[in-house]
């Protein structure tokens, strides 16, 4: 069986990529090179952050064959919960943001217990969620903003990492990389799979850990790595790694392809429907945090329309409404891209209508060119 | 009447693995009724397709005549455009709408943009006459109506759009037998008025009422046709099968050994209350085929649903497995205690369509493969190579999807899913269903070889070559009940002996 192709290319990955490298190549030119400043670079990663967040936990979501709409409330609420007890309650930090992260994963088991165990549309469910959770948060606020937020908020919003940790980082992650990446060819040799030339693998783990050092690097000629941008890559490492690799990753893929045959395959699709829906509901809890540390207050409005900004990500990453197929790494790499979009435009001093009406027609673009190639493809 | 309609040259259609026509080459005289017959899997379906534009010219190979002109269809419209209307097995009518919404859809009688709703139900009325629909008017809904009635008005429908020929899928497949009768009347009604007929079936009994002329296709190829006069059902037999029965079903030393599976007076309702299965008892022992045969209805696939523990409804009776009383509520708990079921409805319940071949084979065992908390897939790809190569699934690679896999072989590859992990008991529901001649007589191989000490199959089947050639005990069922249980050992029954006790015979007489 030809079940050990030399190089695995994964088509979409790689065109999600050469799009965001050709967007950012058009606004460093439209911007005179303003775009791909380190300062610039190191504030387009730090907007992507907020998007990124909601985005990890939806792409779950939609894999699975759901949708959450109360994502956005959910910021809301949370983000003004850790502010009342922060401001009004003058709570340790450490506590408020641990009963807000509860409050993420209650809410969340409040969306799939309706959806999983009451068998009511995800899309109801979450949108009565939208009204339900904005409700009461305009109720416990009394519609007015909290603020400021203590000190180690202001860290977690807009602090960056000394050039010093940023290096300590990068050397960490390479040889973390390094490791893995031979103990996976050593695992494969073992059972006699074929493996790339040792050339060519050593090459490759030396792209990989340059690319990662020119970014540190980057990040270092402005002010260091965001703290944010930190947080995010450790939840896409924990979220790429429990989808990818273990056995409830793999049941969230089996349910959102053909739930019956999952059923039938012995899979206890209410559990997971459930846990998946709650580590939604935590990762827009912590988005909600997040948002609050940014501004260092709570508004009544804040996350409004959050969801939909994490639904577009993950579409535009290549994640399928219909269920079954779409990337954790995909869904940041579609945060990423209108960060960009966004970013990128204002350096141009583009109007704000325009802005939302060219983000609406690419996401339309993207996913017309994703069932097109498609439908080439199944053609041939 | 010697007018050739249709012709078709050498047409070949492949998918992927599979050759599902192969140079077929056949005509059509005007004002004929022309019966296509063949088994499942060789080939009718795909040559309707390729005649009425569902599949675009280029996507096969060879050429259409209408009239001696070439044609080349590049979608539905066009097909019709020229008179071919086909009237498939599933209707596809709307059946929130009324007759006469419903005969004109797409096609409605307008003035300006504004519906002539006077003439619709005017002209409506005149199909109602003609297709002898007593007691319908054209503002009954059409989901109100009985199968029989809606596929006379899916025919008027056709024939509103001026079509020379119909092409008939199975019509009769959900008909009772005097909608049969009718139909039969206006398809020779029709003719007489110079409606050329493509009558696909399987019921050998009603092309000889109806044919003028019968053609057999056979693993996709053309295996010759002639006028009813010069055939019999026999012949006709000859022609589909082209092989005996011994040839089909290879042989099987038989080890029957110790019980493991014991069913005593198994009782099932359903939601509603009603009885679906009543005072089923039966055994299945190690290195045995039990098959289980019935018509549709009979409750055939709710047994395997219950003891697969996916059947909701309320049970009374016991299940023994291994001399143990067990209750299984969950296919989560049927699969670990070693009762493994494979579905009828292979895409409804057996495929992962997004998953690759690998994942959808491991999925039911993946908790095997892991390691602390994560999969092994080295572990993994090896172990699911391995099936993948003994039950000769033919896939490209193990991450191809396996949607992108014949029919023949994904029933291999949820066969080798079900293998993973060798079950006790095997249930196979309709196992070869759609798939075609040669898959079909490797899954018999297969099921010969993996039959053994340690596992026993149950199948369940309405094919009655394959419940006579495979089992080693017949288990006939009727309205929910067991009729008559049968030593098959020296595969020495008859089909008519099965279809007394299916039909229920012996207990009305």
């Amino acid at each position: 069986m030809a079940n050990t192709k030399k190089i695995k290319l994964d088509f979409r990955t790689y065109m999600m990529i050469i799009a965001l490298v050709s967007i950012w190549i058009i606004f460093s030119f439209t911007t005179g090179g303003d775009f791909l400043t380190a300062r610039n670079i190191s504030n387009l990663f730090r907007q992507s952050v907020f998007t990124s967040m909601l985005a990890i936990g939806m792409v779950m979501v939609i894999i699975m064959g759901h949708i959450d709409l109360s994502v956005g409330s959910l910021v809301g609420l949370a983000g003004g919960v850790v502010a009342i007890l922060d401001v009004w309650q003058g709570m340790n930090p450490v506590f408020s943001i641990g009963l807000t992260l509860l409050l993420g994963l209650i809410l969340g088991l409040w969306n799939g217990w309706w959806t999983a165990y009451r068998k009511v549309p995800s899309f109801i469910v979450t949108l009565g969620g939208l009204l339900i959770f904005r409700g009461i948060l305009v109720g416990i606020t009394g519609g007015t903003t909290i603020g400021p937020m203590s000190d180690l908020f202001y860290y977690f919003g807009k602090g960056y990492f000394s050039d010093i940790t940023g290096l300590v980082f990068a050397l960490i992650v390479g040889l973390g990389v390094i490791f893995i990446q031979l103990k996976s060819r050593k695992d494969k040799l073992k059972y006699g799979f074929d493996v790339l030339p040792l050339k060519f693998e050593i090459l490759k783990i030396a792209a990989s850990v340059i690319l990662l050092v020119v970014f540190i690097l980057i990040f270092n000629a402005y002010r260091g790595i965001p703290i944010p941008l930190m947080v995010l890559t450790i939840f896409l490492a924990i979220f790429s790694f429990i989808t990818n690799k273990t056995t409830f990753g793999r049941y969230i893929y089996a349910i959102g392809g053909n739930s019956d045959a999952a059923k039938l395959s012995g899979i206890d699709i209410k559990k997971i429907t459930l846990t998946v829906f709650m580590l939604n509901g935590l990762m827009a809890a912590i988005g909600g945090i997040f948002l609050t540390s940014r501004l260092s207050a709570a508004s009544v409005a804040a996350g409004d329309g959050a969801e939909l900004d994490a639904i577009a990500s993950c579409v535009i990453g290549g994640a399928s409404l219909a269920g079954g197929i779409g990337k954790v790494g995909g869904a940041v790499v579609g945060a990423i891209v209108m960060a960009s979009l966004d970013n990128g435009m204002s350096l141009m001093n583009v109007e704000n209508f325009w802005q939302s009406i060219i983000k609406g027609l690419i996401l339309i673009l993207a996913v017309w060119v994703d069932i097109y190639t498609k439908n080439k493809k199944a053609a041939a | 009447m010697e007018e050739v309609l249709l012709e078709t040259k050498n047409i070949i259609k492949d998918f992927p693995g599979v050759r599902a026509l192969d140079k077929v080459s056949f005509q059509v005289k005007k004002n004929q009724i022309h019966a296509l017959c063949g088994e499942n899997g060789a080939g009718k379906s795909t040559l309707i397709k390729v005649l009425s534009g569902v599949y675009p010219a280029g996507s096969y190979e060879g050429r259409i005549f209408m009239e001696g002109q070439e044609k080349k269809f590049e979608n539905i419209h066009q097909a019709e455009a020229n008179g071919i209307a086909v009237i498939h097995q599933e209707l596809t009518l709307f059946e929130e709408m009324n007759v006469a919404e419903n005969i004109f859809m797409g096609n409605e009688i307008s003035y300006k943009g504004y519906i002539d709703w006077n003439e619709m139900y005017d002209q409506t009325n005149k199909w109602i006459k003609k297709m002898k629909l007593e007691g319908v008017q054209p503002t009954t809904k059409v989901g109100q109506l009985g199968v029989g009635k809606q596929q006379l008005i899916e025919i008027a429908k056709a024939l509103s759009k001026n079509s020379r020929l119909l092409i008939l899928d199975e019509p009769t497949a959900s008909l009772t037998d005097s909608e049969v009768d009718l139909l039969m009347e206006i398809l020779r009604d029709l003719r007489e008025e110079g409606v050329t007929c493509i009558y696909i079936s399987h019921k050998l009994k009603e092309v000889f009422e109806i044919a003028d002329y019968i053609s057999v296709l056979r693993d996709g190829e053309y295996i010759g046709g002639d006028f009813k006069e010069n055939l019999n059902e026999r012949k006709v037999v000859k022609m589909m099968v082209g092989r005996s029965i011994e040839q089909m079903f290879p042989d099987r030393s038989n080890t029957a050994g110790k019980e493991i599976l014991k069913i005593d007076n198994l009782n099932l309702w359903d939601y509603q209350g009603d009885q679906i299965l009543e005072n089923i008892s039966f055994e299945l022992a190690e290195g045995e085929i039990l098959g289980i045969f019935g018509l549709i209805g009979a409750g055939r696939t709710e047994i395997a649903n219950t003891l697969f523990g996916y059947l909701p409804g309320s049970k009374k009776g016991d299940i023994y497995l291994d001399n143990e009383k067990v209750d299984i509520q969950s296919p989560k708990e049927a699969l670990h205690k070693g009762i493994a079921l494979i579905s009828e409805d292979r895409k409804k319940f057996g495929i992962i369509p997004p998953m690759s071949v690998k994942e959808n084979i491991s999925i039911s065992f993946l908790e095997k493969f892991k390691n602390f908390l994560v999969i092994d897939e080295n572990e993994e790809i090896s172990k699911t190579s391995e099936l993948v190569d003994k039950l000769n699934v033919k896939t490209a690679s193990l991450n191809t999807k396996i949607v992108n896999l014949s029919g023949g072989n994904q029933q291999k590859a949820i066969l080798a899913k079900n293998l993973l992990e060798t079950p006790r008991v095997l249930i196979m529901d309709e196992p070869t269903r759609g798939i075609d001649v040669g898959a079909k007589q490797e899954i018999y191989e297969l099921m010969n070889n993996f039959v053994n000490n340690e596992m026993g199959i149950i199948m369940i089947s309405s094919e009655l070559p394959e419940i006579l050639g495979m089992s080693d005990r017949i288990v006939v069922m009727h309205e929910g009940k067991i009729t008559k249980e049968f030593d098959n050992r020296n595969r020495d029954i008859s089909q008519e002996e099965i279809m007394v006790y299916a039909t229920g015979g012996e207990m009305n007489g």
